[in-house]
């Protein structure tokens, strides 16, 4: 009898290493490290000049039809807010997607890397869709070999496979953890709030896209370094779908009418002794 | 972060025909936590005279009380209410004694003198005057505000156009601002009244 070893290989086993026009395709890209004898000052001045939008609150969540996927859309330098139109939330293919926390260039480039290169290829070769599973695994593989080089990612992949619903932290730092429920960026504890308190897992599709929806809201109200637009996808057995984006702005006054008569604080003169 | 920008603000003064309208956002933060929205950094001295104290909050409340102490001394002292010129030299003195190690404000003043002629004024957080024919600002949006404020001021606008644009210029400042906003706070002052409007913001 012959076992059929080739799923132990690494990906894309079908291209053989010979066969030029697609060699180390499926690697992770890899990048020159600059000719200086103080690599460590170089990477720290390196960071500071692409000083990563940090300002961010994503969450995703699994109940009993799929996951819910929701982001804000700010991105923030310091404390000038430099784009209220931001999509955090990244379509890797259509059953699988990421969010997007820490610095913008990293988290797009290498969720295009994943949904192009390995998803895709995987699927070529292995003739069904890659799972959650397997797609943050090889995220996390990547950005390990480059921990402690200065990428800043923190992202959740979300998706559908043949298990069912996934749902996945990943990390620059090499972590990945797997979940029911996370929030990730500068706004994650005001959201965790908000989440844990309305959380259940037979939820219908329209409760859990209301309690993201929510959850972002409120992130986005005392975090200032969060707002914009609160975008929800949800992730079913038929793949992703964008459910809303509403603008935080509007959001407010719809969750909170104005009511007249509100109690003003004021500076009153303490009372003497 | 710098300890100006630790609780976030934006200020604005201008003037109109025979009026002036100053405005503020309404939040207090620590840092990007947003902890109060219904803040009021404005204040009014007398009938026609306003201070309004952008930077740390607790030096500006700290700092207005000692301002009104000084100004009701005055009152009793002279039997009338200062000049706004003359408030401003107060502040001034008075950030002036704290040289090495000052308030974190930067006051935005405003008023009506007794010809009816408006008067608004800034200064740094160790006293340095600086006069304005036309618009001052300040706070964590500063940048944004000059920009706005350049685009959008005419000289000689009666009282509701100035509050239009006074309104507009805030507003579209602090949308720009992680650390200010969460609604606005309008005075307009004119020789007979003064009009004070809440605004609505953006609550993000």
């Amino acid at each position: 009898m012959k076992l059929d070893t080739s799923g132990l290989e690494s990906a894309a086993p079908l291209v053989g290493a010979s066969s030029g026009f697609l060699d180390g395709f499926a690697d992770a890209p890899s990048f020159e490290v600059p000719t200086t004898n103080d690599f460590d000052g170089f990477q720290k001045e390196a960071i500071q000049m692409v000083k990563p939008a940090k300002g961010t609150t994503t969450l995703a969540f699994i109940f009993k039809d799929g996951v819910m996927v929701a982001a804000d859309s700010r991105a923030s330098m310091g404390g000038y807010i430099s784009s209220q139109s931001v999509k955090k939330i990244i379509e890797i293919n259509p059953y699988m997607l990421g969010t997007m926390a820490g610095g913008a260039a990293d988290c797009q480039f290498w969720h295009r890397n994943l949904g192009i290169k390995v998803c895709r290829l995987h699927e070529l070769a292995n003739k069904r869709r890659i799972s959650v599973t397997g797609a943050s695994k090889l995220l996390a593989n990547i950005l390990y070999s480059y921990r402690g080089m200065g990428l800043s990612v923190g992202t959740m992949i979300a998706g559908w496979d043949e298990t069912g619903p996934g749902l996945y932290y990943v990390d620059s730092e090499g972590g990945r953890l797997k979940g029911m429920r996370f929030s990730v960026g500068s706004g994650s504890p005001y959201a965790y709030g908000v989440l844990d308190d309305g959380y259940r897992y037979d939820m219908s599709v329209e409760e859990a896209a209301e309690l993201a929806r929510r959850a972002i809201y409120h992130a986005t109200f005392r975090d200032g370094a969060s707002g914009g637009v609160a975008s929800v996808y949800h992730v079913g057995p038929n793949g992703w779908k964008k459910l809303s984006g509403d603008d935080v702005g509007e959001l407010h006054y719809h969750y909170y009418p104005v009511v007249e008569g509100a109690v003003e604080q004021e500076m009153v003169e303490v009372a003497a002794a | 972060m710098s300890i100006f920008e630790y609780n976030g603000s934006a200020l604005i003064a201008m003037v109109g025909k025979n009026c002036f309208a100053i405005a503020s956002d309404r939040r207090l933060g620590v840092q990007l936590q947003t902890v109060a929205t219904d803040f009021k950094r404005i204040n009014q001295v007398h009938d026609r005279l306003f201070i309004g104290l952008s930077g740390l909050a607790t030096d500006a409340q700290t700092l207005y009380q000692r301002l009104m102490f000084r100004h009701k001394l005055y009152q009793l002292r002279e039997e009338r209410d200062m000049k706004p010129e003359t408030f401003a030299s107060l502040v001034s003195a008075i950030l002036y004694e704290k040289r090495f190690g000052p308030y974190f404000c930067q006051p935005v003043i405003a008023g009506l003198s007794d010809e009816d002629r408006p008067f608004i004024c800034t200064m740094d957080s160790i006293g340095a005057k600086e006069l304005a024919k036309d618009f001052v600002v300040a706070g964590t949006a500063s940048e944004s505000l000059y920009g706005a404020c350049e685009a959008m001021f005419k000289p000689d606008m009666e009282a509701e156009e100035l509050f239009e644009i006074v309104s507009q210029a805030l507003l579209s400042s602090v949308d720009r601002d992680c650390l200010s906003g969460w609604g606005g706070h309008v005075f307009v002052v004119t020789p007979t009244e003064v009009k004070e409007r809440i605004l609505k913001g953006r609550m993000d």
